[in-house]
């Protein structure tokens, strides 16, 4: 049956499974929105910008598990996705951009609202295409998705001129066969072997677990390893909610500013069992110093990921569920009494900490410690970036995967609202609390009308300092408290703002506040903004500085 | 830091140059020279890329080519083990005085006169880097006006294999 090309769009997403859809439209996308018109079968988010767009497809996708789509029209509506784009790319996170682009006849003229968004985004996408054929747009489509949701996942993007959306073809199935792209998601049983006797006779082994543990729902390997061989385990900022929180041999966060009893415990190791982790600067400080004394597995579904920091004795590219599988059923069962009584007092000489103050302030890492006793791990909780997101990754307690949410490796400020919509939306059986600071929060401040738009009860806990609180603190630690433009100055009536948006805003200033006002916003039926006044210059503590290791740990 | 040549099969499809010198780029790794054209397959081209540095980077090089899409194979050519040859066009200054030697260099280099005009000769040479390297040094002293280089192509030897 002949179709158009917007139309080819529309149902190759239904007929893999898409549903819904995060976007904005403009002269060069109208006929997709006119393909989507009525449609029953696509759910469409409209945003108030595209970075809220495609934020809030990132954060559906991984609130989800499911592919995140997110359309946009050309030139500046296109550029609005980079960022967001390359969030995507960074966390690795399965999503399809689909931008207008001006008609075919007219690229390459500055025509209006022209940009080159296929050459923008080669080095932020794990793929692009440029369509120039409309034969060729369910071809596409099918490869976009298998490339997007395979293998290592990442963002895809596709630029469709106007022309080509209009132009009719015949839309058939589509067999994906591509030649050159072939994921190994086994693992080389040799090495799998290794990797056993390795752990059957490490006497200090300890699993650091990325993102990847997430992606490939490799939990129950994960946690039946541990348990089996009496194994510790420590977290990246991405694997956070991948191990319950309660249990034992679980340290948090790993690195900057993870734990202490994790970084010791990755210091002391002889065996490191990296999985779906890429040893990022902020977990390993100097490299060198990481893991110094251990030998070093590493198992990882990209190959390139594999020796890029650090040499590992035995490579296993794979997926981490099956090889973690595999493994988990394989090892001896131990006790490892020695090294699981040492941690153990790690971890009770070393819990993470604050002081209390006198009553009259609130303390940033009590709202959070609130957030735990009201809640109880069961919601989703999405972050910003800065001082919020850690006190939040350090302090939260989390029961399952996929209920932290947060922007890692490309440290994007303004991620967490419109991500907390993408995930509200994608698991509206969940309480959705998006935790974030004033800088943040203002940087995608408009996406309320969203919230309000479409009734989301999504509850925000506004950790405010007035200040762009991280930056603040490095000024004051490495700068001499030469607090160059982060001072934000007088603060915006938040609840005004809220309220203007149509929405609950409840201004919290004493400690004892705290807890009734979080139980409020639950028990409200839409969206709340907690604005918390809290200390002004509290620090995240532990901190190792940059480049540094656990010998350069500040308290 | 070592020179190696990696030869790099892509399907042949539109932007593909521009992501692979785009990763290079990005990485900082050094491109010294790049060749793109078809092969005996038409919907695959074929692209050699001579990079500088050690085995570490040219091992996380390799391994980051490798993961593009539309990257079919990349293999790391031994010098010793391949044919190599890159093709040069070099305008030298000459006068009445100089072009007979100028010739004579041509010919030692396997070179062919394409061009001549009064104060100037065309040289065309054909051969793998060290004879390029070496026919350029030569003409230098007479002065060279412009230069076009096509870059390395390169496959491994087939004759000496067992
Ligand atoms: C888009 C963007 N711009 C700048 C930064 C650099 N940066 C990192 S943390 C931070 C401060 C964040 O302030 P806020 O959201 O108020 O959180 P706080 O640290 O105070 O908790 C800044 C400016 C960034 N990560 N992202």
């Amino acid at each position: 049956m002949k179709k158009n090309g917007a139309s080819i769009i529309i149902e190759s997403l239904i007929q893999n499974g898409v549903n819904t859809v995060f976007g904005y439209p403009g002269g060069a996308n109208i006929p997709i929105y006119d393909a989507l018109y009525g449609h029953q079968g696509i759910r469409h988010i409209l945003t108030r910008h595209e970075q809220g767009a495609i934020h809030a497809a990132d954060g559906f996708a991984r609130a989800t598990g499911k592919l995140g789509v997110v359309f946009a029209t050309s030139g500046p509506g296109a550029t609005n996705l980079v960022t967001g784009l390359a969030n995507a790319y960074m966390d690795s996170v399965p999503l399809v951009a689909i931008t207008g682009q001006v008609p075919t006849h007219m690229i390459g003229n500055d025509s209006f609202q022209e940009a080159d968004i296929y050459g923008i985004t080669v080095p932020i996408t794990k793929y692009n295409y440029l369509v120039k054929d409309v034969s060729k747009m369910g071809q596409i489509m099918a490869e976009a998705i298998h490339i997007a949701t395979t293998g290592r996942p990442g963002p895809v993007l596709i630029d469709v001129p106007k022309d080509i959306q209009d132009m009719s073809a015949v839309y058939g199935k589509y067999d994906v066969r591509l030649p050159s792209y072939k994921p190994n998601v086994k693992g080389n049983t040799m090495q799998i072997n290794e990797a056993i006797k390795a752990i059957d006779t490490a006497r200090r082994p300890v699993i650091y677990a990325g993102g990847g543990i997430i992606t490939s729902s490799a939990v129950k390997e994960l946690v039946s390893l541990s348990r089996k061989g009496n194994i510790p385990v420590v977290l990246t900022l991405m694997a956070l909610g991948s191990m319950p929180s309660e249990e034992d041999l679980n340290l948090g966060m790993v690195g900057m500013h993870g734990t202490k009893y994790a970084n010791l415990a990755v210091r002391e190791c002889d065996l490191l069992i990296a999985v779906g982790a890429r040893f990022d600067d902020r977990v390993t400080g100097n490299p060198d110093n990481f893991a110094q004394d251990a030998k070093i597995i590493h198992i990882d579904i990209d190959p390139a990921e594999i020796g890029k920091i650090k040499q590992v004795e035995i490579p296993i590219v794979g997926d981490a569920k099956t090889v973690l599988g595999i493994i988990a059923e394989k090892v001896k069962s131990q006790p490892r009494k020695e090294w699981v009584e040492k941690i153990k007092k790690y971890k009770k000489d070393y819990p993470l900490k604050y002081k209390h103050s006198d009553k009259k302030v609130i303390k940033p890492q009590q709202v959070i410690e609130a957030v735990n006793d009201v809640i109880d791990g069961d919601a989703i909780f999405v972050t910003d970036v800065g001082q919020h997101q850690m006190w939040a990754a350090q302090y939260l307690k989390l029961k399952e995967s996929r209920t932290f949410i947060s922007s890692g490796g490309l440290g994007t400020m303004g991620f967490g609202f419109p991500a907390s919509i993408g995930a509200v939306i994608g698991r509206p059986d969940k309480t959705v609390i998006n935790i974030t600071g004033d800088g943040s929060f203002q940087m995608t401040i408009q996406e309320m009308a969203t919230a309000a738009h479409y009734k989301l009860p999504i509850k925000v806990v506004l950790i405010n300092n007035g200040f762009l609180g991280m930056v603040r603190q490095w000024q004051q630690l490495f700068l001499g408290k030469r607090y160059s433009y982060t001072d934000l100055g007088e603060s915006p009536d938040f609840v005004k703002i809220a309220e203007g948006y149509g929405v609950k805003g409840i201004k919290i200033e004493k400690p004892d506040e705290v807890k009734p006002a979080i139980e409020k916003a639950l028990k409200h039926d839409g969206m709340v903004l907690l604005d918390f006044r809290v200390e002004r210059e509290e620090n995240v503590m532990p901190m190792i500085p940059a480049g540094g290791s656990i010998e350069t740990i500040m308290e | 830091m070592e020179r190696r040549t990696l030869s790099i099969l892509v399907r042949n499809h539109p932007g593909v140059l521009s992501h692979i010198a785009g990763l290079f780029a990005r990485r900082a790794y050094n491109i010294e020279s790049i060749a793109a054209g078809i092969t005996e397959k038409p919907d695959v081209t074929r692209i050699t890329i001579v990079v500088k540095g050690d085995e570490r980077v040219i091992e996380q090089v390799v391994k980051q080519v490798r993961k593009l899409i539309d990257v079919i194979k990349v293999v790391e050519l031994d010098y010793a083990d391949s044919v190599t040859r890159e093709l040069a066009i070099i305008t030298v200054n000459c006068s009445k005085e100089t072009r007979g030697e100028i010739i004579e260099i041509s010919d030692v280099f396997n070179g062919t006169i394409v061009d001549m005009s009064e104060k100037t000769l065309t040289v065309q040479v054909v051969g793998n880097e060290r004879q390029i390297k070496g026919i350029i040094k030569l003409l230098s002293f007479f002065g060279i006006e412009e230069m076009a280089r096509t870059g390395l192509i390169a496959l491994p030897y087939r004759s000496t294999r067992d």
